[in-house]
């Protein structure tokens, strides 16, 4: 029997298999939009046309619309969890969602729309390969098109679809859609995003969701689930340095396993073999690989994303928070950060604040020594030293850290190059950092 | 500047091998894992004899392979368990060596402290001793088998959630969880609820439990049992409190999907006897696994978001 190139032999790995037997892949992506653009209403549609929603939920959304004299089932009600959520008729925080189709698996961030969530649309789009921006046929491109837009640029997710919604209310005319998208496609790309796809849809009627629709005979492109579907995952970050925050030591001290010192991490980037010279970091101790288990199996090499255990030929003082490196491809150690960064706390973050940073496995203490600049998201202008951010505010900030960090640029890597700022005090993640200045379309378009 | 030239030497060309979605999930719920035992002092898996929670337990022998896992089980016993689940309970503790702790519902009801309640199911009655435990031990790090697919509410959670002193959810206070770096800070007498199969579905650990061959109580296969009909359930006749007058019990080829407290898990009518057999079953079931077999879901649209702020798991 022949065995796919893409196996893991050592693991004993058969493949995931759909509800049809096929080998499948997991998209995750998140959704964005302004407040009644119809966002739930996608979603539940997402799900229910895909046979994703079982007769239980159904009966449940049924027996809740009926009792409020809709007509029709709200599939809004599929997705809205909390009983706040019900109350006012919003989304209030990220809800994740899973589902499949034979061709791959989902794992969905709803996000919010107001813009005081906006840092739930950044939570939702941190771990995103793909961003649905949902648009109001009738109202066209908004400034919380442009705020999601830049987060998502800013956030570097990889492909972007702008779902033109409620194609139904302007008569399902092409004119609208191509108008709509040509201004999102230019803004988008302005800001660096690498791929846009425009979809016009009513996601109330179900045009172009999951079915395609029979009232743009003038579309010729994809419905949403089968963009969904086909667009290519995993950045392979397989290529790129390698990278293993340490989290723990694993040591047994048993009569089986003496001597037995294992550095336990999961690869954020790049391939580990034995025999490698690795660095560990920031001692700047050099050594080499003398094995690796993979979850108790001994391997000779392990890829992104793999939890592994590493060990090393020489006796060397390694520790959680320490970060194992290619000798030959070490990241600068620094104690002075710039980073783009998102506030996400209620309290401001303010200059010469004192913060804990924790990047990897490492945290560490900080202070805010500058913040020379606040991004504007409704026109990307920079509004210079603000003094502070508050909660939903994109800006530059300047830290020092007590001790070096080796850091990445978040262009390069969203693993290494991220980081959070947590309150020493109450515990609070305060903040979600970029490593690096503001994305270089960003910075054009900042004017 | 960093160069991969050193690295990417001898790499096939086509990158790094494909891993499969369970080889993905298994190395996520590893390396939370591996985050709760780095930054806590006691941390505690809760096991109950289910199906997620054995996961639960495989994945954490394999996070720590070859020493032994850095942490004990909590058992809540409601009293109304099945004696299938608890025997395999205690055979699973015994083979590793693990410490277990039980927080024991029928103790509290003994001393007066809870009452039973008129419909009989103990489920809610879990929350009292599992928050009491949790503060008389000590633990700031309790590790679930919730997934977010079971339900709307628990599709909110985050995978690091922390509670306050008095074990409370306050759903609209979560920390924003960023990337994968999961934020494990407390005060003393607060604790993190910790979530590792928050990604998985129903589906994904039943693939991974026939994947790696893991053992399961008996009552997950097809099997005759006496059961009787309540609330559009089958649930078993036993010294619980079933079947009352009127009720009538039956034999009848069965399988149990969640194993709960007996007073509210239903069975469902199968005759999958293997593991092949349940996958097949599931991928085509038209229920959700809690709507088909559980009764304290169904109490209002949000009993389980009403729960989990009170410190349920």
């Amino acid at each position: 029997m022949s065995v796919p190139s893409g196996t893991t032999g050592s693991t004993g790995s058969t493949g995931a298999t759909s509800r049809t037997g096929a080998t499948v892949d997991t998209l995750a992506f998140a959704t964005a939009g302004s407040v009644d653009d119809g966002k739930s209403t996608l979603v539940g549609r997402l799900l229910h046309d895909s046979k994703s929603v079982l007769t239980d939920q159904l009966e449940a959304v049924e027996r809740v619309s009926a009792s409020r004299g809709a007509d029709a089932p709200d599939l809004a009600l599929l997705t809205d969890g909390l009983r706040a959520e019900r109350e006012q008729g919003i989304t209030i925080d990220v809800a994740y969602r899973y589902f499949a189709t034979a061709r791959r698996r989902f794992i969905l961030a709803d996000t919010p729309g107001h813009v005081q969530y906006t840092r739930n649309m950044v939570t939702g789009a941190s771990t995103a390969e793909l961003t649905v921006i949902l648009v109001d046929a009738r109202n066209g491109v908004v400034e919380q098109t442009r705020r999601h837009t830049a987060i998502a640029a800013l956030l570097r997710v990889p492909h972007v679809v702008v779902a033109v919604n409620k194609m139904d209310l302007v008569g399902y005319e092409e004119s609208v859609f191509a108008e709509i998208a040509g201004e999102f496609t230019a803004y988008a790309t302005g800001l660096g995003v690498p791929e846009v796809t425009a979809i016009p849809i009513s996601a109330l009627a179900g045009d172009n969701v999951v079915e395609p629709s029979a009232h743009m005979d003038w579309y010729g492109g994809p419905t949403v689930l089968e963009h969904l579907e086909t667009v290519p995952v995993g950045q392979d970050p397989a290529t790129r340095a390698a990278r293993l925050p340490v989290q723990y030591v694993i040591r047994p001290r048993t009569a089986e396993h003496p001597d037995y010192r294992g550095y336990a991490g999961r690869i954020v980037a790049g391939t580990f073999r034995v025999g490698d010279e690795v660095t560990v970091l920031p001692s700047g101790r050099t050594t080499r690989i003398s094995g690796i288990d993979l979850l108790g199996e001994p391997v000779d090499a392990a890829w992104p994303t793999q939890s592994v255990t590493v060990l090393l030929q020489d006796d060397v003082d390694v520790s959680r928070g320490d970060l194992i490196v290619p000798s030959a491809a070490a990241p600068a150690l620094t104690q002075d950060v710039t980073a783009t960064v998102c506030h996400v706390a209620d309290a401001p973050l303010t200059v010469g604040q004192r913060v804990l940073l924790k990047h990897g496995t490492r945290t560490v203490k900080a202070i805010v020594k500058d913040i020379p600049s606040r991004l504007t998201l409704d026109d990307l202008s920079q509004h210079p030293h603000p003094g502070r951010l508050v909660a939903n505010d994109i800006g530059q900030v300047r830290l020092r850290t007590a001790e070096p960090l080796p850091l990445d640029a978040y262009a390069d890597s969203r693993r290494t190059g991220s980081f959070i700022l947590i309150d020493p005090g109450d515990g609070t993640t305060l903040t979600a950092g970029m490593v690096g200045d503001f994305a270089a379309g960003a910075t054009a378009c900042g004017r | 500047m960093t160069t991969v030239a050193s690295t990417t030497a001898g790499l096939p060309t086509d990158g790094a091998p494909h891993l499969s979605h369970l080889d993905v999930l298994e190395s996520e719920a590893v390396h939370i894992f591996r985050e709760v035992a780095g930054e806590f002092e006691n941390p505690v898996l809760l096991f109950s004899g289910g199906k997620d929670s054995i996961v639960m337990l495989h994945l954490a022998l394999k996070a720590f392979a070859p020493a032994a896992i850095p942490f004990s089980l909590l058992h809540v016993d409601t009293g109304h368990n099945f004696p299938e689940v608890l025997e395999y309970r205690d055979r699973v503790v015994a083979r590793h060596g693990l410490r277990l702790h039980v927080a024991s519902v029928q103790d509290y009801i003994d001393r007066g402290v809870l009452r039973e309640r008129p419909d009989g199911t103990r489920n809610p009655l879990q929350t009292l001793p599992l928050t009491e435990k949790i503060q008389s031990e000590r633990f700031d790090a309790v590790f679930g088998g919730g997934r977010r697919d079971e339900e709307k509410a628990r599709a909110k959670e985050r995978v690091f959630s922390l509670r306050d002193e008095f074990s409370q959810w306050d759903p609209r206070r979560q920390r924003p969880e960023l990337w994968q770096l999961y934020n494990g800070r407390h005060a003393p007498g607060e604790h993190v609820r910790v979530f590792p199969l928050s990604n998985w579905t129903e589906l994904d650990v039943w693939q991974y439990i026939a994947r790696e061959d893991i053992e399961l109580p008996g009552i997950y296969f097809a099997h005759e049992r006496e059961v009787f009909r309540r609330a559009g359930m089958w649930l078993t006749a036993g010294e619980w409190g079933g079947p009352k007058a009127g009720e009538t019990v039956e034999t009848r080829l069965v399988r149990y999907r969640t194993v709960g407290d007996m007073s509210c898990t239903g069975a469902v009518d199968s005759d999958a006897t293997t593991l092949d057999a349940v996958i097949t079953e599931i991928a085509a079931s038209r229920l959700t696994e809690r709507g088909a077999t559980r009764a304290d879901d169904k109490m209002s649209e949000a009993a389980m978001e009403d729960r989990k702020r009170e410190g349920y798991f």
